[in-house]
């Protein structure tokens, strides 16, 4: 299932503050009691953004201005937690294929990176740049470069990192590795084949 | 030079090499759940692929199941039709699936090791973070996704890189009422919650050596809590005696021959590893996390860290925001915080050993009015032995509730759940806002003991004091 490489993704931002954003928070637990993906985007960041009564919460994650935003912009080690594949599920069907934060956990990354969604690290005082550049004008167009590893923003520009080889199957499309693993069958029998354990 | 088990594990079940430099790796065993696999069973069926090596997967199912009502349709329609989802797939896959009526289901970190499933120099995953659990063998074990889940259905195999390894030895008797619980919530203390990411963490010293294979697990299992996906013990005696006998274990001549290569998987002793970190065990208190991640714990006797505490602005504001959620005042002391529910449970602290320890202190106490303390089980074989041993009785006695084996109030799937800003002093592993269930409870995460402690006081309490510890050892 090779899938279109990923060189760029473009798409208007929005801050979702603060560092350890947990998968609990990305999506609770509660709405994953579903035997399909499909759906989940409606409870991305579920308390993040409503009252324990369903009313919206003042967050950047409910302001219209950011409404048709497509990357997401966060503090460290996002997405820590659970190895729940809902999160980034939830993360790309709320419309949402890149995000930037300081540093991922790496459950999440590799689940993410798996679903073609960007990851991408940058800076601190980087990310501050985009956040206050992003409250000021909504409509500003991002662009996250692979290849050179550069998000672009208003003219501007803040170098960006990604580990290799996820930047690797980005850019070549081999992002989810299905079918390379199953050309290796072969392979995977004989590797089989010399543990004893492994024997039915 | 020498290589660490890690090592030798990896390379006995690396495959070959992707093109974008990851390896392709043999997953030896693979537990699955009722979460994580019901979409990768879909994925599988889309793309009209089966499962290759159905004898190693095993299936259990513990998340949704209730633990006060076992007669189904259970009145939840979602954990019902998830239940009927697993059964069916394992069903039409050859699957092994231990399921509610075979005395076997239970927590999948919990019933891998008891069955026998969970063996050195092996490689496991599950979806499940919490998967490090079984590394207490010296087995290398990876919490994975669902689209990994997929391709371990597939090609019983994954894509991945590989990881360092840091070792972190822990040496020295830990003072009486002192945990393994206390040992890896200090340890994440000190390394941080990101500490181990792109790291196995190889657990060892003398404290390792001595410890029992249900408080190694415990261990283990609370290595993603701090960023380490992968944590493992060396195998030696303690983990043998514990393997030998049980349902999948090797039997007759096998079993020798299993032990002899099992013991070749440990790391030599002239192996290096990419980092070293040493710890006193005699310097680890009884620890009880006052924040929103399994970083933020204090020792009982500490106070409550304050903002100004915190050395850089993204960390005060960490504490800042901690406090605020916790309704918790910086530079207060922890001890004496009032609580609403006591949790004893969870892959972390739901075997038998938790319960037998439990049971010897709570004895002659009464759970504080006004607080609901449930006690789960983290198996259907856990309760069956705890039950014959009277140890049910103890703790209903004593005023806690005795339920059925499951995930139970760890999250949020199933009946059991905080409620508004509900307090709970809990044995599991994970005290994220919202973790149970209710969006604004807030979680403790503690001992056993120090669940029990608080349970009969209504409060966060030492519980050396509330039992007179002081000289009873552990
Ligand atoms: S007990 Fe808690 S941490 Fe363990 S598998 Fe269940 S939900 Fe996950």
């Amino acid at each position: 299932m090779s899938s279109t490489p990923i060189k760029k993704v473009t798409g208007k931002g929005v801050f979702v503050p603060g560092d350890d954003i947990d998968t609990d928070r990305i999506i609770p637990a509660r709405f994953m009691k579903c035997i399909t993906f499909d759906g989940l985007g409606e409870y991305l960041f579920h308390d993040v953004r409503k009252t324990e009564s369903g009313e919206d919460k003042q967050h950047n994650l409910n302001d219209p201005r950011f409404a048709q935003a497509s990357i997401l912009v966060s503090g460290n080690n996002f997405g820590c937690g659970s190895s729940r594949e809902h999160a980034p599920q939830s993360i790309l069907r709320a419309g949402y294929n890149a995000v930037i934060a300081g540093s991922f956990a790496e459950i999440f990354f590799g689940n993410s990176t798996n679903l073609g969604v960007v990851c991408v690290i940058a800076s601190d005082a980087d990310r501050e740049i985009i956040a206050s550049a992003i409250e000021a004008h909504p409509e500003l167009e991002i662009t996250i470069d692979l290849e050179n590893h550069k998000i672009f923003y208003g003219g501007q520009s803040v170098p960006c990192e990604i580990k290799q080889g996820a930047r690797d199957s980005l850019l070549s499309g081999n992002y989810d590795p299905l079918d390379e693993l199953l050309e290796g069958a072969d392979e995977v029998s004989k590797t089989a084949g010399a543990l004893p354990y492994m024997q039915a | 030079m020498g290589k660490s088990l890690f090592e030798k594990v990896w390379d006995a079940h690396a495959v070959r090499q992707l093109v974008n430099g990851q390896t392709q790796l043999l997953i030896g065993t693979h537990l699955i759940h009722e979460v994580t696999s019901p979409q990768a069973f879909g994925m599988l069926r889309d793309r009209d692929l089966k499962v290759q090596y159905p004898h190693r997967t095993f299936a259990t199912v513990d998340h949704i199941v209730p633990t006060n009502e076992s007669v189904e349709p259970y009145s939840d329609p979602l954990a019902q039709g998830m239940i009927e989802e697993l059964r069916k797939n394992c069903a039409n896959n050859n699957v092994t699936f231990f399921d509610t009526n075979t005395g076997r289901q239970g927590v999948v970190h919990i019933v891998g090791p008891e069955q026998g499933i969970t063996q050195p120099g092996t490689t496991i995953a599950c979806g499940d973070s919490h998967t490090a659990t079984h590394g207490a063998f010296g087995a290398i074990a990876f919490g994975i996704g669902t689209s990994q889940v997929r391709d371990v259905l597939a090609t019983q195999t994954i894509a991945l890189n590989k990881l360092k390894v840091r070792r972190i030895n822990v040496d020295g008797t830990l003072p009486p009422g002192v945990y393994a619980k206390d040992v890896i919530l200090h340890i994440i203390r000190l390394l941080g919650t990101q500490g181990g990411t792109g790291y196995a963490y190889e657990y060892a010293g003398t404290t390792f050596d001595k410890f029992t294979m249900e408080e190694r697990m415990t261990v283990c299992n609370m290595s993603i809590e701090g960023g380490a996906r992968v944590g493992y013990v060396n195998p030696d005696e303690t983990t043998f005696e514990y393997l030998r006998g049980r349902p999948y274990s090797p039997k007759g001549a096998a079993w020798g021959a299993a032990v002899e290569q099992w013991k070749s998987f440990a790391s030599d002793t002239n192996c290096t590893f990419d980092d070293v970190v040493n710890i006193d065990a005699s310097h680890i208190q009884p620890t009880v996390t006052w924040g929103i991640t399994p970083g933020q714990g204090i020792g009982i006797e500490e106070s409550i860290p304050a903002i100004s505490d915190a050395p850089t602005q993204s960390e005060r504001d960490s504490v800042a925001e901690a406090l605020e959620y916790m309704q918790l005042e910086g530079g207060s002391p922890i001890k004496g915080k009032k609580i609403d529910v006591a949790f004893i449970g969870s892959c972390t602290n739901g075997r038998l050993s938790d319960f037998q320890e439990v049971a010897k202190y709570v004895k002659g106490h009464k759970v504080a009015e006004g607080v609901q303390a449930i006690i789960v089980p983290g198996s259907q074989v856990v309760a069956k032995i705890a039950e014959d041993l009277g140890l049910d009785k103890i703790f209903i006695e004593a005023g806690f509730e005795w339920r059925a084996a499951g995930c139970s109030m760890c999250l949020a799937m199933n009946p059991d759940k905080l409620v508004g800003d509900q307090l709970c002093a809990s044995s599991s592993n994970r005290n994220f806002k919202g973790r149970q269930g209710s969006p604004t409870g807030r979680t403790m995460l503690m001992s056993p003991i120090m669940v029990a402690a608080a349970a009969v006081t209504g409060q966060v309490s030492d519980a050396r004091d509330v039992f007179g510890f002081a000289s009873a050892g552990v």
